[in-house]
């Protein structure tokens, strides 16, 4: 397979996004290699909480142990196959003890034990022997609380591979006067019949949302100009969402930042610093914190969405994020998670609730037209109505300083080719 | 607000100097000026307001009033709870026909000025306010919905959809003085394009009455199936 035939600067082979062999090739290439993103720290609180995961098409789950460490492990037992864990969260006691035959390990997946031992006698069973013991993601680290595995023993440490994306974590969690969020522990998850790649390229195309969120735009506008006339003020949340009507002048005001490995940045859009007296109650718990200076770099960060390729976004001002679980060419799950700002007032997390409630939910009034024109965009690519997919806008006019690729209007699609150039060094690259 | 509001075309953000913080210092927020040439809008005539679909007709439901037997207004005379659930029978096989029947403005008219629907995520949660939910809205928020999705360019409206909602096992749980606790089950089938998907759950009204008339204060929704995968998205009220 030649992958960097199907990808030009400008534009990509309309297979990249439905060929069962080029999907199949990166789960082995991307996401069975680089670090996922497993869950927050949060997620298993206490020894033996477990979360199942998929890394790529590996079934995993993480488990907190007796030592408080978090260990990622495949979800399959040594002895005969069958799954450890049955949940999709739960808790394990004190070993992860097999359903069918009793073999038992410990928390970290060490092999512990079998009922009636000596049937194993003279055998290669026993627990020198690493085959015995639940398989261990090759590399588990955390970033500020957030756990990734990698099924890769070599490659880019967490940091290398997060680079400057990493600020992701940085900007959710300096909010906390603590430097800390914690998991709200409720999952949505919505299937999008199509490739992951349309959700990684629209999460930061800026030219889509006055064009696809134009009803919802209008609609929430019309609200919230009648709530003003009525109240003086409209809560934020209608701007939330009227915001997805802005003009497209204004959408190409914004800027990417696009890094390597496909990250990249969207920056701020929505003004989500109001002079209410909740975020003025926060901010002085902030500057209480961290002092005046660090507080306004933390809040002037100018971030909407953070990608971190091929599979994470997170809306860091908002403390929510969305990770990707591609399950075939054209059908990707999605879990959307939110968080609290540990000691932030409650108010704060009301108001990032709302985008989690009207953008997130499974009854979103924003994402249910973006799956739409997704699942009409996988279809089209399935067809023989044309071979190739353009990402001509822009293409020449952006700046690129060190490898980082800036924008110089926001809506350049800047954002599709940095992520082909990202796919096509992953795809290519021998294991 | 730290910000500028950017009307019209403000020049691209100047260039960063390198360091992380000034990549990230931009000051442009979008704000929506409520103009009427916004995005797609702005090119005429693509997408110029076209006729929004039709609301199929509703088959007629005699009005609860004419069912009830005078005098005996559920709750204000003992030994009126059989009439009580007749009328309320009624009121939510008319809300089942308002939904089938995609007419969206009536439907919002069922609830009080104060009402609420919500269908929380999971069966433990007591607030509408302040936990994670599917749906969580007010009557402002039940407009902007339908404003949407009878809106020209709801793209998601253009593949042809239709719902049917069977309700049963309705059970008065509470009562006092122009006001009860209703729970119910319901089963809505979906058709979206070639796909028929079903829903399933419990309804919990609390109702009022006011001007003679029944009208949703809340609408609980539990689906069974809440925290299954959604498959693509629920377009309005289930």
């Amino acid at each position: 397979m030649n992958v960097r035939q199907l990808v030009d600067p400008d534009r990509v082979h309309r297979t990249v996004y439905t060929d069962q062999q080029i999907f199949d090739r990166e789960l082995t290439q991307i996401f069975e290699r680089v670090w996922v993103y497993c869950g927050h720290q949060s997620q298993v609180p206490q020894p033996g909480d477990y979360q199942a995961l998929a890394i790529g098409r590996q079934p995993m789950f993480m488990v907190r142990g007796k030592d408080g460490q978090i260990h990622v492990l495949h979800n399959r037992c040594p002895h005969r196959g069958v799954q450890l864990v049955g949940n999709q969260k739960g808790n394990v006691g004190g070993a992860l003890v097999c359903s069918y035959h009793a073999w038992s390990f410990q928390l970290d997946g060490k092999f512990r034990s079998t009922p009636l031992p000596h049937g194993y006698d003279g055998t290669r069973v026993g627990p020198g022997n690493p085959d015995c013991s639940v398989k261990p993601a090759a590399r588990v680290d955390s970033y500020r609380g957030f756990v990734f595995a990698s099924l890769s023993p070599t490659g880019p440490s967490l940091l290398d591979f997060l680079g400057e994306a990493r600020v992701a974590f940085d900007d959710m969690c300096d909010r906390s006067p603590v430097g800390e969020v914690e998991v709200v522990p409720i999952c949505h998850r919505v299937i999008q019949h199509s490739n992951w790649k349309f959700f990684m390229e629209n999460q930061l195309d800026a030219l889509h949302p006055s064009v696809t969120h134009q009803s919802t735009g209008v609609a929430a506008g019309r609200i919230e100009k009648k709530i003003k006339e009525e109240t003086g003020q409209a809560p934020l949340y209608y701007h939330y969402l009227s915001a997805f009507a802005s003009k497209f002048e204004q959408w190409d005001a914004v800027q990417t930042i696009n890094f390597p490995r496909g990250h990249g940045i969207l920056k701020a859009y929505m003004g989500l610093r109001p002079q209410d007296p909740d975020t003025r109650a926060h901010e002085a718990m902030l500057v209480e914190a961290y002092g005046a200076e660090k507080t306004e770099e933390y809040l002037s960060r100018g971030i909407h969405h953070v990608l971190v390729y091929p599979y994470l976004s997170v809306q860091s001002p908002l403390q929510q994020l969305r990770c990707l679980r591609p399950i075939s060419p054209n059908k990707t799950l999605s879990e959307i998670w939110h968080f609290r700002l540990k000691g932030a007032p409650e108010a704060i997390y009301r108001r990032s609730l709302w985008y989690y409630n009207l953008v997130n939910s499974p009854a979103t009034m924003v994402n249910a037209d973006d799956l739409e024109n997704w699942t009409k965009g996988q279809w089209g690519l399935e067809s023989e109505g044309g071979d190739w997919v353009s990402f001509h806008r822009d293409h020449g006019g952006d700046s690129e300083q060190n490898g980082v690729i800036y924008s110089n209007h926001g809506t350049s699609e800047a954002v599709m080719r940095n992520q082909f150039r990202a796919w096509v060094q992953y795809m290519a690259d021998t294991p | 607000m730290a910000s500028t509001p950017s009307n019209g075309n403000p020049p691209a953000p100047a260039h960063p100097d390198g360091s992380p913080g000034a990549r990230l210092a931009q000051d442009i927020v979008i704000e929506n000026a409520g103009g009427d040439a916004v995005g797609a809008q702005a090119i005429a005539p693509d997408h110029a307001a076209r006729a929004a679909p039709s609301p199929r007709p509703v088959p007629e439901v005699a009005r609860p009033a004419s069912i009830s037997t005078p005098g005996s207004t559920p709750g204000s005379t003992p030994g009126s709870t059989i009439d009580a659930l007749r009328e309320i029978e009624q009121f939510l096989y008319r809300q089942s026909e308002l939904l089938d029947g995609k007419l969206w403005q009536d439907y919002i008219d069922l609830f009080t000025d104060d009402g609420v629907y919500w269908m929380p995520v999971t069966p433990e949660q007591t607030e509408w306010e302040g936990s994670p939910s599917i749906f969580a809205e007010d009557k402002h928020m039940m407009e902007v919905r339908m404003g949407r999705v009878t809106h020209p360019t709801a793209w998601s409206q253009a593949p042809m959809w239709t719902t049917s909602h069977v309700l049963g096992n309705v059970v008065i749980e509470a009562e006092a003085p122009g006001e009860w606790r209703v729970r119910s089950r319901f089963h809505m089938m979906e058709l979206r394009r070639d796909t028929v998907r079903h829903f399933g759950g419990t309804y919990r009204h609390t109702l009022v009455r006011q001007a003679g008339q029944l009208k949703i204060k809340l609408q609980r929704v539990d689906m069974f199936n809440a925290q299954a995968p959604y498959d693509y998205v629920l377009q309005v009220w289930v």
